[in-house]
């Protein structure tokens, strides 16, 4: 086995790197500590990022990629042959992959979608609806979901007593009576209500999905479930690689402007007129229309179609970065402003301390909130353009599992009777509870966090 | 305040220069003039003499910024970038991949368009701005907390879902409007209807959240206090007081779109077969025909500037204290 990373697994995996790292740092300030207290002392928060987390999850199993030596029966020793690129996630998942169809059939359906013609033992031919080759049937559901149900209740008792025993130096059963009772200053009852329910719901889909097509399987009969999944990584990547390439811009050019002043405030603030001035969809589409044609030109750029895909995705991301850096920066120039007539600022100037170490140490924590707020502001926006980008045909590479991509392809059946509903509804669904946890965990930071709802 | 308008148009320019620099960069330098004739001519029987025609034949055989051959203010006027500029600058477009000519098709479908984006831009106005104002007047209350719970769910659906949701139950099972098409006139009420109507609902969670964070910020502030104080009903606090101070953030966001509005809606148009600019875009990304898309990102940066320069002159009208 031999990892393969691609770009997109590097930048994700050294975001991570690098929040960890960067919140073991903000960690050490009491002030930070109380914020992110307060922000999870709701509820409402304390879900969202249990969803959020999730769905991080996936997308980082599915961020390692790796090649299997397959022994090639008759050849010799020395010759080597891989296997095509994988994931742990396509590991986790590989029945859905291998379970395809012929065509369409809706969730949990034993027989195709539509009837197809059949030619009976004595010649005769007649319609009807074939029985579809990867369900047997043979198990009762029932059971199966007793089994899931079991398995997922006795893991996420495994996981919240493990976080109990790991995470309090109090008694464990004093612990574990006041979280039930919810009486922690934090909702870990919530948490854990969350986690169960999300555990619970994945295990059942997972063990039926040996079984059945949970979600359906979509016109050439490859698993919606599968695909649903598959996509998290894609939406997740969109909105979180794209504020990290805009994130030092932003700040860089806002600091230096509403600091600096004179010509460098012209110039950059020409600059961010100037881009924000073109619609933003038309800018990505120039971008991506530009990149078409350029990664046509470099066949040598990649070498298998999931490299091609992958580095379209890095572009994608690339051109999200440059067209959505406008706004932040504005906002960054405008309180760098503000910071730096503060008197605390004049009077570090006044000891002669440097410019630098005052970016460092007096505007740019008090920048934190903003910066903050708006990245995650940008990642329910990002993950919701990637859908509509798709549909234009400037979003990620059509070979790419990516929920804009699902509802491209259901779109055009929708002209069926009676409609296939479960690829567009697989999803929605999926995109919803990501954006909606965004959303909600946003509006929480924002509350906490801006000095003008504190007041 | 004319000197004014016209001092701000002259400041336009040089940001109009730099969109015209940024599509130049990346129409031009990336995707140069010899891989577009190879792309043109078909990539076999290519020959260099072939690409010199027909580099000449659309006049991309100049140098891109510095003519370096020529004299004088020939040096920059006779190169490709300002060529390109200056045809921008008249509105003169050029002709389609598929030889039509592009000013007069976007004069042609601007209506269209404008038919479909105007009324969704007012009709959610008014309902945005009502909604916000009887959610501020039962500040706190559960109307307030569940409507703000509903507002965060119709922004977190993907847009598409409310259009493809839309098209199925009103006119798939209910057939109670055409599924897609248009017709100038009365006739075309019955394609606009949908598409307005879910424009309008789509957009309603952000609109209402923005303007009732707008209002809120108004209604802790003296004066409205001194307003309770001579006794004044709480309705006519809201729209005598409230509405008319928090009119000024208002009109910064939306008055900045409405030029814009002519360009239509990328999504809106191609899902409802209107001929608008939006479908006109979105027709023209997925048979890469760069001089459309080079034409309406022009367009789009001349008529959001014109936004800015409105957005300006709106407060003179509403804010007695700004003088331009």
């Amino acid at each position: 086995m031999i990892l393969t990373p691609l770009w997109t697994d590097l930048m994700v995996w050294a975001l991570v790197l690098g929040a960890t790292v960067g919140g073991w740092f903000a960690a050490r300030s009491l002030r930070t500590r109380r914020q992110w207290h307060n922000i999870f002392r709701s509820g409402t928060a304390m879900a969202s990022a249990i969803v959020l987390l999730f769905y991080l999850f996936f997308t980082l199993l599915d961020s390692v990629h790796f090649r299997t030596v397959s022994e090639m029966p008759g050849t010799k020793s020395e010759q080597v042959v891989y296997a095509p690129m994988q994931s742990l996630l396509d590991l986790l998942l590989a029945h859905n992959l291998k379970n395809s169809e012929r065509t369409y059939s809706a969730p949990f359906a034993t027989h195709e979608y539509a009837k197809s013609i059949v030619v009976d033992a004595d010649g005769e031919t007649r319609q009807a609806y074939l029985p579809l080759k990867h369900v047997s049937g043979e198990s009762s559901p029932v059971k199966r979901t007793l089994t899931a149900l079991l398995t997922g209740l006795g893991m996420s008792i495994l996981g919240i007593m493990f976080h109990i025993w790991c995470c309090s130096r109090e008694r464990f059963k004093t612990v574990l009576i006041k979280r039930l009772r919810g009486e922690d200053t934090l909702p870990w009852r919530t948490a854990y209500l969350t986690f169960s329910v999300l555990l619970l719901l994945f295990t059942w889909l997972y063990v039926m999905s040996f079984d059945y097509h949970v979600l359906g399987t979509d016109k050439v009969g490859g698993d919606v479930l599968y695909q649903s999944i598959k996509s998290i990584r894609t939406g997740v990547l969109i909105g979180i690689l794209t504020t990290l390439i805009m994130l030092p811009v932003a700040v860089l050019l806002g600091v230096s402007a509403g600091l600096f002043g004179g010509w460098v405030d012209d110039a950059i603030q020409y600059l961010y007129t100037t881009l924000s001035s073109i619609p933003g969809v038309l800018l990505i589409a120039a971008g991506v229309l530009v990149m078409q044609v350029m990664m046509d030109g470099h066949p040598e750029w990649f070498a298998s179609t999931l490299e091609r895909s992958d580095l379209r995705l890095l572009f994608l991301i690339l051109i999200l970065g440059i067209t959505s850096w406008t706004g932040l920066c504005r906002l960054i120039r405008a309180e760098t402003l503000k910071i730096s007539q503060i008197e605390f600022v004049t009077a570090a100037k006044a000891f002669g301390v440097g410019k630098l170490t005052i970016i460092r140490r007096h505007i740019v924590p008090n920048l934190m909130h903003i910066i903050l707020i708006s990245v995650v502001l940008d990642f329910s926006g990002l993950v919701l353009a990637e859908a509509v980008l798709s549909y234009v045909g400037v979003g990620v590479d059509p070979t790419m599992y990516s929920w804009g991509n699902m509802i491209n392809q259901a779109r055009l059946e929708m002209a069926r009777e009676p409609m296939v509903w479960w690829s567009l509804f697989s999803a929605f669904v999926f995109m919803f509870i990501l954006v909606l946890a965004a959303n909600l965990l946003s509006d929480r930071i924002q509350k906490v966090l801006d000095p003008r709802n504190s007041l | 305040m004319f000197a004014y308008v016209i001092r701000r148009i002259l400041y336009a320019v040089p940001i109009l220069i730099g969109v015209n620099l940024i599509t130049f960069m990346l129409f031009f330098m990336v995707n140069t003039p010899d891989d577009m004739a190879r792309a043109q001519l078909g990539a076999k029987q290519v020959t260099p003499a072939l690409i010199q025609s027909w580099k000449e034949e659309k006049g991309y055989d100049k140098p891109l910024f510095v003519n370096t051959g020529a004299e004088g203010l020939e040096r920059v006027t006779d190169t490709l970038f300002f060529k390109e500029s200056l045809k921008l600058f008249q509105f003169d477009f050029g002709t389609s991949d598929a030889n039509r000519d592009i000013a007069s098709d976007i004069k042609e479908r601007m209506m269209p368009s404008l038919a479909i984006a105007l009324p969704t831009f007012l009709i959610a106005l008014v309902t945005n701005i009502s909604l916000a104002l009887l959610l501020v007047l039962f500040r706190g209350s559960v109307l307030d907390m569940g409507m703000m719970v509903v507002a965060v769910m119709i922004m977190s659906v993907s847009g598409l879902f409310y259009i493809i949701a839309g098209q199925v139950l009103f006119s798939k099972l209910w057939h109670w409007v055409p599924i897609s098409g248009f017709a100038s006139g009365w006739e075309g009420v019955k394609f606009i209807i949908l598409p307005v109507l879910i424009g309008v609902f789509a957009g309603m969670g952000a609109g209402v959240r923005w303007y009732r964070s707008i209002f809120l910020e108004q209604i802790n502030q003296d004066y409205v206090r001194t307003a309770r104080a001579k006794g004044l009903s709480e309705i006519r606090v809201l729209f005598g007081h409230v509405l008319k101070n928090g009119m000024l953030p208002i009109l910064t966001g939306v008055v900045v779109i409405i030029p814009s509005l002519f360009m239509g809606s990328l999504i809106m148009e191609s899902f409802f077969g209107i001929p608008g600019l939006g479908s006109y875009t979105i027709d023209a990304i997925n048979a890469q025909d760069f001089a459309i898309v080079k034409a309406m990102v022009f367009l789009g940066s001349v008529l959001y500037i014109a936004g800015l320069i409105l957005t300006d002159i709106s407060y003179t009208l509403f804010d007695p204290r700004v003088k331009l």
